[in-house]
């Protein structure tokens, strides 16, 4: 197929950014849209351009690193898949397509369609985690044992590949369905609830301070996030918030 | 050619280590506030070694190429992590652990290691539950257990077909506690691309910032390379884009042997080729097998109906179906190890039974799971004459609680559903067994470089059993280094802070300056990926499931040839002082072109065949690989001259005293 291609190129972080045409020929179906973006920059490296730069890494829809706007929805169009596992065959003949970075404040643009996603990391530091030391001396693990139903959830929770998506679909950029994930997947198991009244606030306090906007429940989050991430996270979180905000 | 010392510990095989952590050297706790570590790479080796070095009280610092530590490649491993646990009571111990690696490794890795691998495994899952892992549970709340490759017993914990995920966003998670307290500086967005040596010890690295371009000095007291396998310098494998051989090539170049590089695990499940454009090869997990069986069609005419669409898989009866796993390896079928499942699949195809458009695949079939555990949940749920319906649906019900992730990614990569119709799939390149040569506590022949997990060469020997890998990531991070390098620091205690203003800084901060200098100047006409395509081309042909020293030699000079064509004709677009993703990939790739000749080299030198290295002349008389125990027993190490294809070898023996070697055999 033959395509348009209309892309976000921004020099650095400094400088101001604009769309630019690139028509594309030869695209097949089975391509992913990261090859289709290969092609592209074969050609424009051929023709001693710079090639477009992109955030990629596992290709496999789970490390989390590709990101991209894609007409306008995180991942493009299709559902429960990243950048990388979108294949070409969803889109047809003569479509223009429009490819923008991930929209928000607390994501900067970096170079072209590559952003600084750093506040997640910040907001698991904040207390993204189990106080427990990496020495080997715990207990036997099924000394501890967990609810199945309670387990698939927690598991389901800790899915989120982080990135960032849940954010740029977001007209507020909130942040709460991916440090809801977080919450939820510790909130869920006996080891975790032990620091859930101050991990709750230590990650919610970080969220505010990165600039991620607030909730206001339309929903976009959970439908293009791409690992399928429940809304009802979101609820397991303000529900853990407000009674550690009553303890605390 | 000299002999390495493996520093293996005297005493009972049980007791080694033991014995060891009560014999080395402690830093106590104020000394430890003064010392530095770096570790490169932040997967399950480098990121459960920061964490743990972190707690201990060391100052470390992470450096990873990635925009967060949380995205190094071992968060694709899916099917799961072994332990000795016995949960199951099936008859697992210690000793079957280390037993069915070393076997799995065709006798061609260091006992020592193996057996204290298998000691700390049942730690990592009371470890990696303590920190919140959701591992797979059965209703009872306690873990579940499924089976892998090359063994008798259900020991491998999992989490669905996220294994790997949840155990490095456990280690992330321990990081980032270490970072909240300080303890961790994470240097993301950065590349190492040399080890200063400062009077014979490693001392620090340059590293170069993604974003700015900017060429920065850190120094260590001790450097620990956690910087994965080398499997991309086929081009196309299951490796993540940006995995590299960089950090151990430059530790290579500074001294560090590299041993057995020709110990390439070929994985047999993974998604075929589908065209030129092809960018990677996407793995279906091996955890599969367990409910998957392989077959192709018993007769040439109805597969090349099925390559020509005018036949289906469900249109052959079961009589006309080859189960050639089954057929040829009984008491393990379709659970054979890897390296044996691959070289079937190759056999089979190359004989022309394949069944893609390509003719470079087999059938993944899943119809009789399907059937077996809908009968079951049938009779669970009390209904003792289902329907054909009702089974299918009960039973895809169970197969998509046990691989749902895997059968979506599939679905959407091939565009075939796979509950309905069988995957397709081939052997591709996937784990690199050989890596930096390292001494029992994981020191390199640099002293105070260590190397971890994929990246060293230490426990799989010829062959990697599945789930094997997170295994020793994890040991290696949480419960081996954090020991074995006190014992080195011990001495390092009074040394005080490293200066980066000395000539060794300048001396390898001027060489990388030059080496992207040269890049960026070069100004060619062809781009990386060029010839990193034709690089992966030379090795799948001539050095990848079947070798001979023919083409082992003609690799050996075509890798020259497009070595010197590189470094004539690149062209990276761009400058120095950026984010360059053309730069970076021209860094890696010229280490590539150098670690391939000696990895044809390698197997060239290696006239046997064992685990994932088959040469055509050393084969028994039904295919299966032949090994020369009395000539080839050892691991080759070898030691950078300035020429790959003219590298020094050193040889290490290998003792087996606690195991009989015999010829490896799963039928």
């Amino acid at each position: 197929m033959k395509l348009t291609l209309k892309i976000w190129r921004q020099k650095n972080a400094t400088t101001k950014g604009e769309l630019k045409t690139y028509p594309i020929d030869g695209v097949e179906g089975d391509m992913s849209f990261l090859e289709m973006l290969d092609v592209l920059n074969e050609g424009l490296i051929n023709k001693g351009e710079e090639p477009v730069v992109f955030d990629h890494d596992c290709r496999e829809g789970i490390c989390g690193s590709c990101s991209l706007q894609i007409n306008g929805e995180p991942h493009g169009p299709d559902r429960l898949v990243t950048t990388c596992q979108l294949h070409m065959r969803m889109f047809n003949d003569g479509d223009t397509i429009v490819i923008e970075p991930f929209r928000a404040k607390a994501f900067p643009v970096i170079k072209d369609l590559v952003v600084d996603r750093s506040a997640f990391d910040r907001i698991q530091q904040a207390g993204g985690y189990i106080s427990v030391n990496t020495s080997g001396n715990t207990v036997d693990a099924n000394t501890i044992p967990v609810n199945k139903h309670d387990a698939d959830e927690s598991f389901n929770a800790a899915t989120c590949i982080g990135c960032g998506a849940c954010v740029a679909a977001c007209k507020n950029a909130s942040a709460m369905l991916f440090t809801s994930a977080k919450v939820s997947q510790f909130a869920l198991l006996p080891q975790g609830r032990i620091e859930a009244t101050e991990r709750v606030l230590n990650m919610v306090a970080q969220m505010d301070k990165e600039g991620f906007g607030n909730c206001s429940n339309t929903g976009a989050c959970e439908i293009e996030c791409p690992k399928g991430i429940s809304l009802e996270n979101i609820a397991r979180m303000n529900r853990e918030y407000l009674s550690a905000s009553l303890k605390g | 050619m000299s002999t390495l010392d493996s520093k293996i510990p005297k005493g009972p095989l049980a007791d080694k280590w033991t014995q060891h952590k009560n014999d080395i050297n402690l830093v106590n706790p104020a000394n430890k506030r003064n010392i530095d570590i770096i570790v490169v790479g932040t997967g399950l080796a480098g990121g459960s070694a920061a964490a743990t070095l972190a707690e201990l009280g060391y100052n470390v610092k992470t450096f990873c190429y990635q925009d967060s530590p949380r995205r190094a490649h071992s968060i694709a491993a899916q099917g799961g992590i072994n332990a000795a646990k016995n949960y199951q009571g099936d008859g697992d111990s210690n000793y079957r652990l280390f037993y069915d690696t070393v076997k799995g490794g065709d006798y061609r890795s260091r006992e020592a290691n193996v057996y204290r691998l298998a000691e700390v495994s049942a730690n990592i899952i009371d470890q990696c539950v303590a920190q919140g892992v959701p591992f797979a549970r059965e209703y009872g709340g306690y873990l579940d257990n499924r089976s892998f490759g090359g063994v008798l017993v259900s020991r491998t914990f999992y989490a669905k077909g996220q294994t790997g995920q949840q155990l490095l966003l456990g280690a992330y998670s321990a990081m980032n506690r270490q970072i909240n307290r300080g303890k961790i500086t994470p240097y993301n967005r950065h590349e190492m691309l040399d080890l200063v040596i400062v009077d014979g010890k490693a001392r620090g690295i340059i590293a170069r910032n993604l974003v700015t371009g900017e060429i920065e000095r850190h120094s260590a007291h001790a450097v620990v390379i956690a910087s994965g396998g080398y499997g991309n310098v086929f081009y196309l494998s299951t490796n993540a884009m940006g995995s590299n051989v960089t950090a151990s090539w430059k530790i290579h170049k500074r001294g560090a042997y590299f041993a057995n590089p020709c110990y390439t695990q070929i994985h047999p499940t993974c998604i075929p080729v589908s065209g030129d454009h092809q960018s990677k090869l996407t793995l279906m997990s091996e955890s599969l097998r367990n409910d998957g069986r392989i077959w192709v069609p018993k007769t040439k005419e109805d597969a090349e109906a099925i390559r020509q669409g005018k036949k289906k898989p469900k249109d052959l009866s079961e009589t006309e179906r080859d189960y050639y796993l089954e057929r040829r390896y009984p008491s393990f079928g379709n659970l054979v190890p890897r390296d044996v499942a691959s070289r079937a699949a190759k056999e089979r195809c190359d004989a022309g039974y394949g069944v893609n458009k390509t003719g470079q695949a087999v059938f993944l079939d899943f119809a009789s799971a399907i059937e077996r555990y809908g009968k079951e949940q049938a009779a669970i749920h009390g209904n003792h004459n289902p329907s054909k319906e009702e089974i299918t649906k009960l039973g895809k019900k169970v197969i998509e609680d046990k691989y749902g992730n895997l059968f979506q990614m599939y679905e959407k990569i091939v565009d075939e559903n796979p509950y309905e119709t069988p995957m397709m799939i081939y052997p591709a390149v996937h784990y690199t067994m050989g890596g930096v040569w390292v001494d029992y506590n994981l020191q390199s022949t640099i002293p105070g470089c260590y190397v971890t997990g994929e990246a060293n060469f230490s426990d799989h020997g010829a062959n990697r059993l599945g789930a094997s890998a997170l295994m020793q990531g994890l040991a290696d991070g949480y419960f081996v280094l954090p020991y074995t390098i006190g014992d080195y620091l011990s001495k390092d205690i009074k040394t005080g802070k490293i200066p980066t203003d000395t000539k060794e800084f300048d001396e390898a901060e001027n060489k990388v300056r030059e080496l992207l200098e040269k890049l960026i100047n070069n100004k060619g006409t062809h781009s990386v990926d060029h010839f990193h395509k034709k690089l992966g081309h030379i090795m799948w042909n001539k050095c990848g499931m079947a070798r001979n020293a023919e083409d082992l030699k003609s690799a050996m000079s075509e890798i020259r040839a497009l070595r010197e064509e590189f470094w004539k004709d690149v062209k990276i677009p761009g400058g120095m002082n950026e984010m360059n993703a053309e730069l970076e990939k021209a860094t890696r790739v010229a280490d590539f072109l150098e670690l391939g000749e000696l990895f044809a080299k390698d197997a060239l030198d290696r006239n046997e065949s064992c685990g994932g290295h088959f040469r055509e002349e050393y084969q028994t008389e039904e295919g299966e690989a032949l090994r020369d125990d009395e000539n080839f027993m050892y691991v080759a190490a070898w030691e950078y001259t300035g020429d790959p294809g003219n590298e020094i070898l050193h040889k290490e023996e290998l003792e087996y005293e606690n195991i009989e070697v015999k010829s490896r055999s799963y039928k």
